[in-house]
């Protein structure tokens, strides 16, 4: 039986293997430095895993990845591909250009040239303007060879994805059958700048995406495992088939921050509760309602660009590790936001360094037992530590705070390296919670991922209500997601959107609806 | 006299959004295209009512059509300059000073792009002190003023002169043309005087999105805090707090209509409110019984982070705040209630209590 699953999490800092048997046990659980190339880290710490479990190999029939790589080119404004922008909508739309409102940085790093051009439709289905093939063609020769991926967004593309698809074919024609087009319509829904900017990200991530689910499953094969089913985790707490990722890597966009929040979920058997993850930079809130990440509904920004995904509502503070510590002339005692990061283990104080760091000051406090040597921190001022230590506790309260919907006290699980630096009371908090296993909270996440199942299809509502329709599409999502291998017990509808189509006859709308579920075993 | 920068009309955007009652245009669209205008051209004069000569000519420089289009069918920015230009040839002259027809996200901001341009000032009132989805439901309407000649405008400079003996007419032949032109257009139009615009407008409608962008922008890091000064500040009645289960949308006749249902959280655990909407909210019941109806407005938030929600975001599965704002004195009257009460909405047998009584 394969029936088991090992679940990978790289971090910036560290990759992390989780195995699970078929009750969800846990059985295996390593941690290892983040390489350069990722995959030796991968590899590593699977091997490590699998050393620790040697049924393992047997039995593994599902392996789950769940990577920052996509978020971290973007934040880091590296390994992009150079996107050439086309929208189509001309002469509406000139307000506002596309990446307008980017940060220069990224806007340089992704492109450097975009196009409006005539075409896209009205609400109701005409055109704006004939789709202008001649300019299309013009700049089909004018990107070949200056760009690795292609972006098309047009107006009202969720209502007519013709043009889109029209354009795509030309620029394909020129390009080659292979090059990478990104089209709006398939990345996300009306509101035309958030579907763009999200097309554009997309089209950006494709070589990133293609390194990293090759470089998965080659390392899964290298440790002997090759007939799992692969999956990577999407932002919504749901998997993906690894050749589905490589052409919408976008969604793979802060899986991390839900699968820490369903991986703490898991660990204390909490439902509701504000989980702290605290890294070697920063640390991350988010708040597990009924056992999810709650979203944030409204339009996110991902590396300062907005976008309308559903995604954890996340609040990131410069609190980690690495947090340099300092105490200024006034008397005044800060921490963070600036970090020495990873290289915690040889700056900071408690291993010989001489950065004094957040990890220093949890040291000093005896709250951290384990870590480092105490005897280098023994000289420091007992006030300093005094105040470094109530800023910290201060820091988090303050974020827990915000995330609150409601006055009373809530649950506190503490997830990730860092979480030694809060303390184990905080204000407004009923109890803080130190799972163990807390440093693999993600990787555990991502092997209880879900699966989704999604339909869109146009209904003729003279033919049914639209109760009936809405009904209907959710039926068959609900279907999609059992093939995909969901446990129907489990099932859950987390979208539901209709577009009317006010141009097809029959009082036609187009539904879409989404459902996931836990992988049935 | 004051200038607005780029801090000013993110602030207005923002606000806007609240006092549009749902409406009035996605604010960041009018934020980004705000900024973009105020980068290029410099600050935007402001005068109080007060201010402005008597004898000054006075325009209303606004947007209309579904806010579900202009999310999607992005503006070229070019419309508003041409539905002036076209105003200004019927009448002969040159205007002074412009005014905006609602608060809005976008329609605070539409006026912005035409003053900018031509470093005309903005006056710091509107015609609703809210947001809604008529032309003819304003103000100036209340105390007779003609909304004709209209100046109308699309994205490709199409352009028409509208003349119409009284103002729900005046709707009607622009709504007609906004869906023939693709579902959002501009118009300048109420030409009025400088003594006109004082005494006939609703006073500090920008100063006031301003105020209340401003505590938006407060709620980032002091959420509870800054609801309850924004509650303060508006006289504002919390009405709902909820999880939208479902919403039916249609592009009709120019407008976005529809209803969106919430089911309660917390306190309101167990109650249903349903909200309907032709762009702006306009009523809303909690488990049948109304709790809020135009002219008041009916304000949506989301709940964790106080981010105001128009109608067009309004998503299955948000959790929104839900709070009724009593409207404007000038619309409690007979003659106010005449032109944007329940029955105006076709709410006929809902007789209307201001939310603070309800």
């Amino acid at each position: 039986m394969r029936d088991w699953r090992i679940g990978i999490d790289v971090g910036g800092t560290n990759t992390d293997v989780v195995v699970l048997d078929d009750e969800l046990n846990l059985v295996a659980a390593v941690k290892r430095p983040t390489t350069e190339d990722v995959m030796g880290g991968i590899r590593d710490a699977m091997a490590s895993a699998l050393a620790q479990a040697p049924a393992a190999r047997e039995r593994i029939g599902y392996a789950m990845l769940g990577t920052t790589h996509c978020t971290n080119a973007i934040v880091e404004r590296k390994r992009l591909d150079r996107v050439a922008v086309i929208r189509l909508g001309a002469p509406a739309t000139a307000a506002i250009k596309p990446m307008v409102d980017w940060p220069a940085d990224l806007r340089e790093a992704i492109s450097d040239r975009w196009y409006l051009v005539g075409g896209g439709h009205e609400f109701d289905g005409r055109e704006i303007a004939p789709l202008d093939t001649a300019e299309l063609e013009r700049i089909a020769a004018e990107i070949d060879g200056t760009c690795e991926s292609v972006a098309i967004s047009s107006v009202f593309s969720p209502v007519d994805a013709s043009h889109e698809k029209r354009a795509a074919a030309i620029v394909r024609a020129r390009l080659g059958d292979d090059f990478p087009i990104s089209i709006s319509s398939e990345i996300g829904s009306v509101s035309l700048l958030e579907r763009e900017n999200a097309t554009i990200l997309n089209a950006a991530l494709v070589s990133v995406a293609k390194t990293t689910s090759e470089s998965f499953v080659a390392a899964l094969a290298a440790e002997g495992i090759e007939d799992a089913e692969v999956y990577l985790c999407q932002n919504d707490g749901t998997l993906m088939s690894a050749a589905y990722a490589m052409r919408y890597p976008i969604l793979t966009i802060a899986c991390g921050p839900t699968n820490s929040i369903r991986g703490a979920s898991f660990l204390t058997g909490l439902d509701d509760a504000v989980v702290v993850d605290v890294g070697g930079t920063t640390a991350d809130l988010g708040a597990l309602s009924h056992g999810f990440p709650r979203e944030s509904l409204l339009a996110v920004e991902i590396g300062g660009v907005r976008t309308n995904f559903r995604m954890p509502d996340v609040i990131s503070i410069g609190l980690g590790g690495g947090s340099i510590v300092r105490r200024h002339e006034d008397g005044r005692v800060t921490v963070g936001p600036d970090s020495v990061g990873y290289q915690v283990t040889t700056r900071a104080l408690c291993f010989g360094g001489d950065v004094l760091t957040a990890t220093d000051i949890a040291v000093a406090a005896g709250a951290a037992c384990g870590v480092g040597d105490p005897s280098k921190v023994a000289g420091l001022d007992s006030a300093l530590v005094d105040a470094a230590s109530a800023e910290m506790a201060r820091m988090v309260e303050e974020r827990v705070d915000a995330m609150k919907t409601s006055a009373g006290d809530v649950d506190v699980i503490l997830v990730g390296g860092g979480s030694i630096l809060v303390p184990d009371t905080l204000k407004g908090v009923r109890a803080v919670h130190r799972p163990a296993n807390f440093g693999v909270a993600n990787a555990i996440g991502s092997a209880i991922s879900q699966v989704s199942g999604q339909v869109e299809r146009i209904f003729s509502l003279d033919e049914m209500g639209r109760a009936e329709a809405l009904e209907a599409a959710k039926g068959l999502a609900r279907d999609e997601a059992v093939k995909a291998g969901a446990d129907p017990d489990t099932i859950e509808i987390v979208d539901v959107e209709d577009v009317p189509l006010a141009y097809l006859p029959g009082n036609a709308t187009r539904v879409r609806a989404k459902a996931v579920g836990s992988l049935r075993l | 006299m004051r200038k607005l920068g780029v801090q000013a009309v993110e602030d207005i955007a923002r606000g806007a959004a609240v006092m549009a009652s749902g409406g009035g245009g996605d604010p960041y669209l009018g934020m980004v295209v705000a900024r973009q205008t105020v980068e290029e051209f410099g600050p935007i004069e402001l005068l109080e009512l007060g201010e402005v000569p008597d004898g000054a000519r006075v325009a209303v420089s606004m947007g209309l059509g579904a806010p579900t289009v202009l999310v999607e069918k992005v503006p070229r920015g070019t419309e508003p300059e041409f539905a002036l230009e076209v105003l200004e040839n019927a009448c002969g002259y040159r205007f002074d000073a412009l005014l905006p027809s609602e608060a809005g996200g976008w329609n605070s901001l539409h006026p912005m792009l035409p003053a900018a341009r031509r470093g005309l000032p903005l006056l710091d009132g509107d015609g609703m002190g809210r947001a809604f989805p008529e032309l003819q439901m304003v103000t100036w309407s209340v105390f007779g003023q003609s909304a004709a000649p209209i100046g109308v405008a699309d994205e490709r400079g199409n352009t028409m002169l509208i003349d119409t003996r009284d103002n729900k007419r005046a709707e009607d032949l622009c709504r007609g043309a906004t869906v023939a032109m693709g579902g959002n257009i501009s118009l300048a139009c109420y030409g009025m005087t400088g003594a006109q615009a004082r005494t006939h407008s609703v006073a500090g409608t920008y100063t006031l999105c301003e105020e209340v962008g401003a505590l938006l922008r407060y709620a980032r890091t002091n959420r509870v805090d800054a609801y309850d000064r924004i509650m303060e500040r508006l006289g504002a009645v919390e009405l709902f707090c909820g999880k939208v289960r479902d919403v039916e949308r249609r592009t009709e006749g120019g407008f976005a209509r529809g209803i969106a249902t919430l089911e309660g959280l917390d306190a309101y655990r167990g109650s249903v409110l349903a909200m309907e909407f032709q762009n702006e909210f306009l009523m809303a019941r909690r488990d049948g019984v109304p709790v809020c109806t135009a002219p008041d407005l009916i304000a949506a938030f989301d709940a964790e982070t106080l981010t105001p929600i128009t109608g067009e975001a309004l998503k299955y599965g948000c959790r929104a705040l839900i709070v009724g704002i009593p409207c404007a004195p000038q619309w409690r009257t007979a003659e106010g209630l005449a032109v944007a009460g329940p029955a105006a909405f076709g709410y006929a047998g809902v007789p209307y209590v201001p939310v603070e009584q309800r």
